[in-house]
């Protein structure tokens, strides 16, 4: 049981932390222009940040105790592969949904 | 484009944000089960998705204090793994920056990893956009997104252990973000940033507190950044 003092001085922290660090630069800098070496980083912060996030995710999945799972694999592959040719996020999506489906059905 | 009124950049936002509640839904109730389950009631279940809007973390942060981790453990691994947070306003900065404080602020809460990825890639897709447009377009993103979250977590909380959490939902995430990366692959330096962050990643996942994200977050933007010098020069030389 986790205790009630604990837990709202997690949720209030956490909450009062999160925002700070959505806040800084946003917030603090506003319309100063930033330098061109900084804009630079800048602009790959999504597809270097989100790569970094889901790479562990797709090798060593929690549900599978974190060993590579063969469908988690295909669907992260054929997601990828269709998002990639397409540029279509939708069209990306539901393939990979539909591989995680066929994937369940075939090996249950 | 360019002059497009605010109200359709709110609602193509909206639209390019519905296919979200696939992967909020199941998160944000996974979340309200395993919080109901770890002993919180309804509304500090609730109340922390509100207050803190940040799945990974709100996660994070509820096992280490199952496991009678020191506050400060929880609190500190916690916002680690929100620390791509920062790395997200700075990065919406040049995009959003000249709107009114006020408007910065409510951004700012509602910035989170899907209306993050999502305004990058429209903004990318269409530079013509004004800021007004922008700030329209990021709230019409977090309106399926945000209110959904807090709404999954209070289902969650309410079904309890009737939800099997077996069903390869954990996938929704990682797929989600896959579908979105791989159209914002357009430059030989894109591919570079995102490759090098995703080797970083895997090969620092030992790291705790998941420092291993921030070093592949910031290693792929630095070799991102040094492509783009690269090929610059290549194409110029």
């Amino acid at each position: 049981m986790i205790d009630t003092t604990t837990l709202w001085t997690v949720i209030l922290g956490l909450g009062l932390g999160s925002f700070a660090l959505r806040f800084v630069f946003l917030g603090f800098i506003g319309n100063r222009p930033l330098p061109d070496w900084l804009l630079r980083h800048l602009r790959y912060t999504a597809v270097a940040v989100l790569p970094a996030l889901i790479a562990p995710l797709v090798l060593w999945p929690a549900a599978n105790d974190g060993q590579p799972d063969p469908t988690r694999l295909i669907a992260a592959a054929v997601t990828f592969g269709v998002g990639y040719v397409t540029k279509n996020v939708i069209a990306a999506m539901i393939a990979g949904a539909c591989v995680m489906v066929a994937g369940g059905y075939l090996l249950t | 484009m360019a002059g497009e009124p605010a109200m359709s950049s709110y609602g193509r936002g909206l639209r390019d944000g519905l296919p979200f509640l696939l992967m909020v839904f199941p998160f944000g109730m996974l979340f309200g089960v395993v919080a109901t389950e770890a002993g919180l009631t309804l509304t500090e279940t609730v109340s922390f998705s509100v207050v803190v809007i940040a799945g990974a973390a709100q996660f994070t942060a509820l096992q280490l204090m199952n496991e009678n981790a020191p506050v400060i453990v929880a609190l500190a691994s916690a916002l680690a793994v929100n620390l791509r947070m920062a790395m997200y306003s700075a990065s919406l900065t040049p995009h959003l920056g000249a709107t009114p404080l006020w408007q910065r602020a409510l951004i700012s809460y509602f910035l989170v990893d899907q209306t993050y990825a999502g305004s990058v890639l429209e903004f990318e897709k269409r530079p013509g956009m004004t800021t007004p447009e922008k700030v329209a377009y990021f709230f019409g993103l977090a309106t399926p997104v945000c209110p959904p979250w807090y709404f999954a977590t209070l289902l969650g909380a309410w079904l309890g252990a009737a939800i099997p959490t077996e069903l390869g939902l954990d996938f929704a995430v990682p797929i989600a973000f896959l579908a979105m990366i791989a159209p914002m692959l357009r430059t030989p330096a894109h591919r570079v940033a995102a490759a090098t962050a995703a080797l970083l990643a895997l090969g620092f996942a030992w790291l705790p507190y998941n420092f291993g994200l921030i070093v592949g977050g910031l290693g792929g933007m630095m070799a991102g950044a040094q492509a783009e010098l690269f090929f610059e020069a290549r194409r110029q030389g």
